[in-house]
């Protein structure tokens, strides 16, 4: 950039003034919005349709919420496999041949057997068999554990989910143990538990009930009833009839195609890509070809089109 | 009279009283005087060529970006939780969502019509580069607004949101799961961070004046930012000529 061709820029005063009120624009401005935003807060209000509960997860879908807690005992639940930040089960994503997931490291541990089923199930007040349950499964052997959850899985498949319907088998401990864990949950008292297992009073850190929740089938089935899943274009939607975060359309278009659609590591191509994108349109004075595209569409002669009519009337270019 | 020209209306060194006092508070008073000339911060006149509706939505934006900040401060009065049981909470919550429908609109479309007029000419490279930083904190903004709902959607989108985030290690200090952390990024981080951005774009819009026309000819020419190609100059030039 020369100090010559710096020099050469136009002052925008020289171009000719016109009186302007600044601050009397802006109050206009600011009236129009806020008569604007009122308007439209007064017509169509605003979404809040109430949040699922563990306890109401498990009054409406106490299959799913069984088979979701054996997942999370045995080690087959999605938390339980996810990898970093909340294990090492797996290396999380890449990007290329970096996995800044693994990088970052565990930050956030979660032992989902101990987490969502056996520390909850110590915590309340049981009767001696629960309690003799959970004792007698932490003692045995962690192939037996896998025996008894495994055989108790195939059990529960069998019987289409349905705890009751399950025919005697070797399951140990396991059917009393999620049992007594569904009727905590439905009374309530889980929801309590898995926000307060870091001993802490206080707490702000939702986590822990989210995961579980994320882990089962109901949440994602009432996103999408409400359309938010993510072959839905996700979470730029709203429930309801609402615009949500329409500004999210090009990070969420890129999960509608392939590869992005179809790659273990499809959410961080999705982010590398909107890195890149993001970077080209923060530096875009600086791209050649790129910042000479409004040279080569005529918007501008719209824009300013009164200036050029002005231009030829004193016979300019 | 140039936008330099009548800054230096106010130079301390043309002032009766030639500010020539020592110390830190001196030198920045100095600085501030020159950098940033009241008349120029708000100007009763305008270059001719801002002649269009286009330019109406920057400031729009700004009108947004402050009933965004009020309908949100009006609900943290009483805490996040407090719309779902109020109805004049419920309203609030709903001036704050179509505020900021209003302003993410206003502000694409003042986008758009800048880089249209390729604003960033004329070493104004820094404010598209502020502007276009201040419109992807938005989006975080809105994002972390989103998550503290405190309803389906906020629990939704946590639980979708997090896979993204914990993909590329940020998810491993960034929780979309952890409310408390997304209410302080939401009510105190983020908007300090776009406030800030949007009051130094603004200064520098103010500082630079209206990016003037492009010039109306055909050749193509690059649009590089701090310089005139030679089409532009020329053009310019022909153009500046003709000005009183």
């Amino acid at each position: 950039m020369s100090r010559r061709s710096r020099a050469a820029e136009p002052d925008p005063y020289s171009f000719g003034s016109r009186p302007y009120d600044l601050v009397k624009e802006f109050t206009i401005a600011l009236v129009a919005v806020l008569a604007l935003s009122i308007a439209l807060a007064a017509v169509f209000s605003s979404p809040d349709k109430r949040p699922v509960t563990i306890a109401t997860w498990a009054k409406a879908d106490s299959a799913d919420f069984t088979a979701t807690a054996l997942a999370e005992l045995d080690g087959t639940s999605g938390t339980a496999q996810y990898g970093p930040p909340y294990n090492n089960a797996s290396e999380g994503q890449k990007l290329g041949p970096v996995g800044l997931a693994n990088l970052m490291g565990v930050t956030r541990p979660i032992d989902t057997a101990q987490d969502f089923v056996i520390r909850p199930l110590r915590s309340a007040a049981q009767t001696a068999i629960v309690s003799s349950a959970v004792a007698r499964y932490t003692a045995a052997s962690g192939a037996q554990q896998n025996t008894w959850t495994g055989n108790y899985s195939n059990a529960l498949d069998k019987a289409n989910g349905d705890p009751t319907k399950i025919a005697p088998g070797d399951y140990g401990p396991v059917p009393t143990m999620l049992t007594a864990l569904l009727a905590q949950a439905r009374a309530g008292s889980l929801d309590g538990q898995l926000l307060t297992e870091s001993g802490v009073f206080y707490q702000t850190d939702y986590t822990l009930p989210l995961l579980f929740l994320a882990d089962g089938s109901y949440l994602a089935n009432l996103a999408g009833q409400d359309h938010l899943a993510g072959t839905q274009w996700g979470m730029m939607n709203e429930t309801g009839n609402y615009p949500g975060q329409a500004w999210l359309w090009l990070y969420t278009f890129w999960y509608q195609i392939s590869p992005y659609n179809n790659s273990t590591n499809g959410d961080a191509l999705v982010w590398g890509t909107m890195a890149v994108l993001s970077l080209v349109f923060v530096f875009l004075p600086f791209i050649p070809g790129l910042r000479s595209i409004p040279r080569y569409i005529p918007v501008y002669r719209l824009i300013w089109r009164e200036h050029y009519r002005d231009l030829r009337a004193r016979g300019g270019t | 009279m140039s936008i330099r020209d009548r800054a230096d209306l106010v130079q301390p060194g043309e002032s009766t009283e030639p500010d020539e006092a020592a110390g830190w508070t001196a030198a920045v008073r100095r600085r501030l005087v020159r950098e940033l000339p009241p008349d120029t911060m708000l100007p009763d006149t305008q270059p001719k060529y801002v002649a269009s509706w286009i330019y109406v939505f920057g400031v729009l934006t700004l009108a947004a970006f402050l009933v965004v900040l009020g309908s949100g401060a009006v609900l943290a009065i009483q805490g996040p939780s407090w719309w779902h049981t109020s109805d004049i909470g419920h309203f609030f919550n709903s001036l704050h969502l179509w505020s900021v429908e209003l302003f993410m609109a206003f502000m694409v479309i003042h986008l758009w019509g800048k880089f249209f007029m390729a604003a960033w000419r004329g070493r104004r490279a820094l404010t598209w580069i502020t502007g276009a930083v201040a419109f992807l904190g938005s989006i975080g903004t809105a994002f972390t607004g989103y998550l503290t709902q405190q309803n389906l959607d906020s629990q939704w989108i946590a639980v979708q949101s997090k896979d993204a985030l914990n993909a590329v290690g940020i998810g491993a200090y960034f929780s979309p799961m952890n409310f408390g952390q997304m209410l302080m990024w939401h009510i105190v981080l983020l908007p300090a961070f776009v406030g800030i951005l949007v009051v130094l774009h603004v200064l520098m819009v103010r500082r630079r004046g209206v990016v003037p026309p492009l010039p109306l000819r055909d050749r193509p020419a690059e649009a590089e930012p701090g310089t005139a190609s030679e089409a532009g100059r020329e053009a310019e030039a022909a153009e500046t000529e003709e000005q009183p």
